[in-house]
Formats: C-alpha cells, structure tokens, sequence
C-alpha cells in the first residue's frame, strides 16, 4: 500500500510543462474547450465568425473532359475578406476540386484528401481515379457529420473517362453531367439548365461555365470578383486564372490636387523661432567594443 | 452430433456512427485517498458528470470512431470468412502492440500501423494536435508507474 504520493520534481522551466499528466495527449480534435465556449456564449461574449466563401462554383461535362468554374471572393459575414481566393483547388495532376462553404474547411480538406490520394496512388502504382478521391471525400465528411463545412465540385480525367461529383457538408454525393454548389448556385444552375447540351466543344464549355460563374457573381452578394476556370482533359490541365476579370475596380476620373503656383504668392517672410532649454540629462552609453 | 444443428449467423453489426447517448459505466478515478487526484487526472475527469455531459456531439462519436470501424470489420470478416479469419488478424495485431519503446520516447509502430492499414492514411490526428508539439511534457517516472500500474 502506498503511504507517499510522490510529488514529481520536473526540471523545465516553464509552468505549462508541471502537469504530472500520466496520459500523453493523442492527435486530432480536442474538445476541452467547448463547455468553456458554451459558458462565456451564456456570459455574452460574440464568438468570431468564419470566413465562408460565398461562392458560385460550377463544372460541367464536356466533350473531351471536364471544365470547372469558380468565382474569386470571399466574405467574412458582409465584408469581403479576400478580392482574389483561389477556389479550385489541386488534388492530383488529373483531379481538381472547387470548394464552397467555410474557407478554412474546403483548404484542409482538400490538402488531406489530396495526401491520403498520393499516398494510395504510390501504394498502387497507377494514376489515381475519381471515384477514389470521392468516397475519401465522402468518407471523411460523414465521420463529422457535416460540421466540416465543406461543398465541393469534384472533377476530373482518369482511365475510364471523366466524371464529376457534388459533395455536400454531410457527406452526400451526387454523380451528374453538370453541378453548381454555393449561394450562387441557383443562378449557375439556371443558365446551366438553359443552355446544357452532351458533347459540347471546348469553346462552347468554356464560355457556358463563364456565363454561369458571372450569373452568379452579378446575382450574388456572396460572390464576385474574377472567374477562374479549370479545363481538365485527359492529356493536360489548364487551370486559367483568371480567365476573366468580371469586376474591374473603378479608375479615378479626375486629380484633386493642385499644381505649384495655382495660388500667386503675393510676399513671404522668413522668422527664426526661439526655442528654449528646459531640461538637460547626462546619460551613461555603454561604450562598444 | 445431432442432425438438427443449426449454424448461427451473428449479423449483429456495431453501428458505424455511434450513438451520442449510450449506457455507459462512469470511472471517476481514484486517488491515493478515495479521492480523484486533480494533479494526476486534471479538473475535467473528476467531475462527476464528466462522461454524461458532453461538450460537443462528435466529442463522444470521434473518440469511439476507430474502434467502431474495427470491430464492424471484424464482424463482417467473421461473417464471410469464419472465426479463424479475426483471431489470426488481431492476434498478429496483439503482438504488434506490444513493441514499444518506454512511455517517455515516441514509438514509430511501423508494424501496427502497416497491419491495421494505418500507413496509408492521413487523417486530422496526424495533423492537428501532434503528439510530440504538446505543451505539457509526460513525466518519466509517473508515465513508467502507469505502464507497470502501480500508480
């Protein structure tokens, strides 16, 4: 039976490293911090918004691959954080991934997603599919039931062809020729519905994934700035950004300033100010050696 | 051997996403004097309610969520292939467990990671919160009492 707990005598300088702690902590999410959170919620305190962003992103179908489309701005609630974001993002050399919801989830998630798909792609020695990085994807969002708010548009050229996906936050998928996700979907989708034919030409593809991608920027709050655009076939990539500048910030029409001799100078004096010494201090500089 | 002998199939998979109320046996652990030892244990497991009250619903889903994936893949191997098939698998699992180095010193678990698939997935516990970038470092002598559990 133990008579003396031994109180251990750590030789680290720092308070934080005291904790006698007989668990060493493991990786991942820490919740320690939500009942405190809840508690000063309760008290008052604002908790900070995430930067979401707002986005119209878009892919479609087209006759030799795959064309993905997204707009450039993000927001913090009604101001815009970021004039120039990158929406589309890499998940292998033939995979590219647009990303809606909250910023910070679409990056981390498509970094992870495209390391685990590197990984298997090493492990299997082929060119990575797909559908792979969609169940990976879809995987992983419904392990956190939608709290990783995640949207994506998930597109690209493998051996069996191309094929594109819509991800939801909560882990749904869908398999469909043409997708739009983000607050300004509903406008892509509209001019998407309108104008969608199979076997379009590059150009044609092109140009309805831009009319769609300013659809969104003109009718969306949440959207706007430039279209990028990402043409995925099965030889290349071309990832165009920006494709076009659809909201040019405005230039100055005219100067305001005045040039020297606007106004005559009639006469001019030149007065020496007195100054006064109030205090003097004799200081000690340690000398250089 | 009767005639009548029937095989019984369990199909009784574990749910995949655990459930956030479940039967659950509280430990609150114990001290040297009955009582739980905040040195030891820190504030938020001497709480009474600590395991009842959960301060964010994937708390008590990500901590289950490894488990719960291996052991419906063990009922579904045990299903398809035999019981031969998750014995032989976690006996080659319960070996690679038990190389380790001592508490204080990272072990890379080459063996189980390559055993349980591990190394070829990346998962927010090898990013976030990495191990050996903890603020609070394991003291040597309490970490090897616990290992021998005389603590």
């Amino acid at each position: 039976m133990k008579t003396i707990v031994r109180i251990p005598c750590v030789t680290t300088t720092s308070i934080s490293n005291m904790a006698a702690c007989a668990e060493l902590p493991a990786g991942g999410f820490v919740f320690e911090n939500c009942q405190r959170n809840k508690f000063l919620e309760s008290q008052g305190y604002k908790v900070p918004k995430a930067y979401k962003t707002g986005t119209t992103i878009c892919g479609l179908v087209y006759k030799d691959g795959i064309v993905l489309g997204a707009d450039t701005r993000a927001t913090e609630d009604t101001i815009v954080a970021d004039k120039n974001c990158a929406k589309i993002h890499y998940i292998s050399s033939n995979i590219y991934c647009c990303g809606a919801g909250t910023a910070a989830d679409t990056e981390m998630t498509t970094q992870l997603i495209s390391s685990e798909l590197e990984l298997h792609r090493l492990n299997t020695g082929r060119q990575p599919r797909v559908c792979t990085a969609n169940r990976l994807l879809k995987q992983m969002l419904f392990r956190y039931h939608g709290y990783i708010g995640a949207a994506l548009v998930l597109g690209g050229v493998d051996s069996t062809g191309p094929h594109l996906y819509s991800i939801w936050p909560h882990g749904s998928t869908d398999k469909l020729p043409f997708v739009t996700m983000g607050s300004g979907s509903l406008a892509a989708m509209a001019t998407f519905e309108d104008r969608y034919k199979a076997d379009l030409s590059r150009d044609e593809a092109m140009k309805l994934v831009r009319d769609a991608i300013c659809a969104g920027i003109f009718n969306d709050l949440g959207s706007g700035s430039n279209v990028d655009l990402c043409v995925i076939t099965k030889d290349k990539v071309d990832y165009i950004r920006p494709y076009e500048e659809a909201n040019k910030k405005g230039v100055r029409q005219g100067k305001y300033r005045y040039d020297r001799g606007t106004t005559v100078v009639i006469s001019s004096e030149v007065k020496k100010v007195e100054l006064e010494v109030i205090d003097t201090e004799v200081r000690a500089v340690p000398m250089e050696t | 051997m009767s005639g009548s002998s029937q095989i019984n199939m369990s199909f009784g998979y574990p749910s995949l996403r655990p459930q956030p109320e479940g039967t659950k046996t509280l430990n609150v652990p114990k001290g040297p004097y009955g009582a739980p030892d905040v040195m030891l244990h820190g504030f938020n497991r001497t709480h009474a309610a600590q395991g009842l009250v959960s301060s964010h619903p994937l708390e008590f889903s990500e901590k289950n969520w490894l488990s719960h994936q291996q052991k419906m893949d063990t009922v579904m191997l045990k299903n398809t292939q035999g019981i031969h098939a998750p014995m032989r698998l976690h006996m080659e699992q319960h070996f690679a467990q038990k190389m380790q180095r001592l508490p204080c010193l990272p072990s890379s678990n080459i063996l189980l990671d390559t055993l349980t698939g591990r190394d070829e997935m990346i998962g927010f516990e090898d990013i976030l919160n990495d191990p050996s970038l903890a603020e609070t470092v394991g003291e040597p002598h309490i970490l090897m009492e616990k290992r021998l559990g005389i603590l």
